[in-house]
């Protein structure tokens, strides 16, 4: 369950393929565009084995109650525009049920009481977006540990994709969904949660109402937020544009932990 | 004499001879030789030049990142709500280009249209950019490429640093070659060598197979602060990072102090590129250049016995 997703050779193999692509950039021969791109963000997966490997289990600094910011900026989807949504919302989200299925023992429907019921745990935390900036809050919510061992995943599951009630940017073929995915190691660290509070407040519409992921030790994009379901897979390459998450499919790291 | 065309050790204790004896006995006018003498060693010169090419990678590619968010805070914190120590802006204007600016606190704001702020495309078209497309990592403002040029530079960067400061330490290039003696750092004689380099008279002959003292306490600056100091406060930006060297926010004060010092320690390194490529040019560029290639450095050397071959 909490096997490291890149073996040791082939990390080392990417420390040399990155020395290689230094070596090809003074060869001076014309190298092709969209190869040397997918050939740099081959460290990536360097970064990922790095951080996996010197603290898989490191947590987040935690921070006291004078650090917090005055003001948490809200990012990314401000309102979910579906009637769907809307509804769940003017219901204060008495209906809403959180699903979790996929490779799983025992699939789940959680309520907003089911989950309050759960263990809880409350964290002041860094945000950090992908643009540069920060912000302090103190989050409360569910480990998502808690609601994983609830649910026993099958030995094949290797990621959890969370999929929201957003479309950040809905394209002409109905596709834009919001969704992400982590893998098992940050969906079991203590410090992964379903947050439903923020400094104390029932989560806003704009921080992500009723629940948003925290996964504290990657940037904004991984915090989904308006979370509806939970799906444990062996692999993410099916979904959205395969590559494991809203901002990944456009070009950004899956792992967001830099 | 023949021995100063020969390996270091060699070199060494011929420089260990009283040169003023030998010079003494010299009868009639010395002869000038021009001789190629050993220089920067091989080790020396790939990773001097794939640094050049990892601190334009970083550099170029860092630009456009901070175009994302072109403010700078201190502390642990800092967003659109809170007060920037500094942020490149630019503001509409009912006619004509948009204002480009620079703020400081909240006092000291530069127009900088055209070149901050607010700049021209090939076209002539304005655009709020903080930064002009010339110096950007991918042109456009593209944040995701951008990120992945850097962190591949970054990688790059730190292995060589690290394969520097190996070699460095064991061949002895630190200790020797970048060390200053006690006699160098005597008051005297970085005053000297601060006269020499205002006259821009530069180390002929023998004296040129050294570094001068300022030279010395440039690159010892970078090598041993500037260059860590950009590599740490880059790390300190890394959420997962964080987690695993907490240290490194108390050292910096702050996941946002680090992405300021950062920047700053960016901004230091292209003054230190600036003036190291003019002192290039003034000493001699092709002389200078070759010796960084090929580490053989021409000197014309007084020989007092013409014994030189």
């Amino acid at each position: 369950m909490s096997r490291l997703l890149i073996p040791r050779r082939k990390f080392l193999g990417l420390g040399a393929l990155g020395l290689g692509a230094a070596a090809l950039g003074f060869s001076g021969r014309p190298a092709d565009a969209a190869s040397f791109e997918e050939l740099i963000a081959h460290a990536q997966s360097l970064t990922y084995g790095a951080q996996r490997l010197l603290g898989r289990n490191a947590l987040a600094r935690e921070f006291s109650a004078k650090d917090i910011s005055p003001v948490f900026k809200v990012n990314g989807t401000h309102m979910p525009d579906t009637t769907e949504y809307e509804a769940l919302l003017a219901g204060d989200f008495a209906t809403w049920r959180l699903q979790v299925e996929g490779l799983v023992a025992t699939p789940l429907s959680l309520s907003l009481a089911d989950l309050h019921a759960l263990p809880q745990r409350t964290q002041i935390t860094r945000h950090d977006c992908v643009e540069g900036w920060s912000a302090i809050g103190q989050w409360q919510g569910t480990p998502l540990a808690e609601i994983l061992k609830r649910a026993a995943p099958l030995p094949a599951a290797r990621f959890v994709v969370f999929h929201c009630a957003d479309f950040y940017e809905r394209a002409a073929d109905g596709t834009g969904q919001y969704y992400e995915s982590i893998d098992l190691v940050d969906a079991f660290h203590p410090q992964t949660i379903l947050a439903h509070s923020l400094n104390g407040e029932a989560l806003s519409v704009g921080h992500g109402a009723p629940v948003r992921l925290r996964v504290e030790r990657q940037l904004g994009y991984k915090q989904a937020k308006y979370v509806m379901r939970i799906e444990l897979v062996e692999r993410f390459d099916r979904i959205g544009r395969g590559k494991g998450g809203y901002w990944p499919d456009r070009g950004y790291e899956w792992y967001a932990g830099i | 004499m023949r021995v100063f065309l020969h390996g270091r050790l060699v070199s060494i204790a011929c420089r260990a001879a009283p040169m003023t004896e030998s010079l003494a006995l010299a009868p009639a006018a010395p002869h000038r030789k021009t001789v190629f003498v050993p220089r920067h060693a091989l080790v020396t010169r790939l990773t001097h030049w794939l640094n050049a090419l990892c601190i334009f990678g970083l550099l170029m590619s860092g630009l456009n990142i901070f175009m994302a968010h072109p403010a700078l805070y201190w502390g642990q914190y800092g967003a659109d709500a809170d007060r920037p120590a500094f942020e490149i802006g630019a503001e509409s204007r009912e006619s004509g280009p948009p204002k480009g600016f620079v703020r400081f606190g909240e006092a000291t704001t530069l127009d900088t249209t055209g070149v901050l702020g607010a700049v021209r495309d090939d076209d002539g078209d304005w655009h709020q950019r903080a930064f002009p497309y010339w110096a950007t990592l991918p042109a456009s403002r593209d944040l995701s490429i951008a990120r992945r040029w850097h962190f591949f530079f970054a990688w790059l960067f730190v292995a060589n640093l690290a394969a520097y400061y190996a070699f460095g330490l064991i061949n002895g290039h630190l200790r020797r070659d970048l060390v200053p003696s006690p006699a160098q750092l005597r008051p005297s004689a970085l005053l000297s060598d601060v006269i020499h380099h205002l006259k821009l008279q530069f180390p002929q002959g023998e004296a040129a197979r050294h570094y001068n003292p300022l030279q010395k306490l440039a690159y010892l600056g970078v090598i041993g602060l500037l260059l860590p100091l950009v590599a740490l406060t880059g790390m300190t930006m890394s959420p997962g990072l964080d987690a695993i060297f907490p240290w490194l926010i108390d050292l910096f004060g702050g996941r946002q102090s680090a992405r300021t010092l950062h920047f700053i320690a960016a901004n230091l390194i292209v003054l230190f590129v600036l003036v190291h490529l003019a002192m290039v040019v003034l000493a001699g560029p092709i002389n200078e250049i070759r010796s960084m290639i090929t580490g053989k450095l021409k000197i014309v050397s007084q020989d007092p016995d013409g014994s030189l071959p």
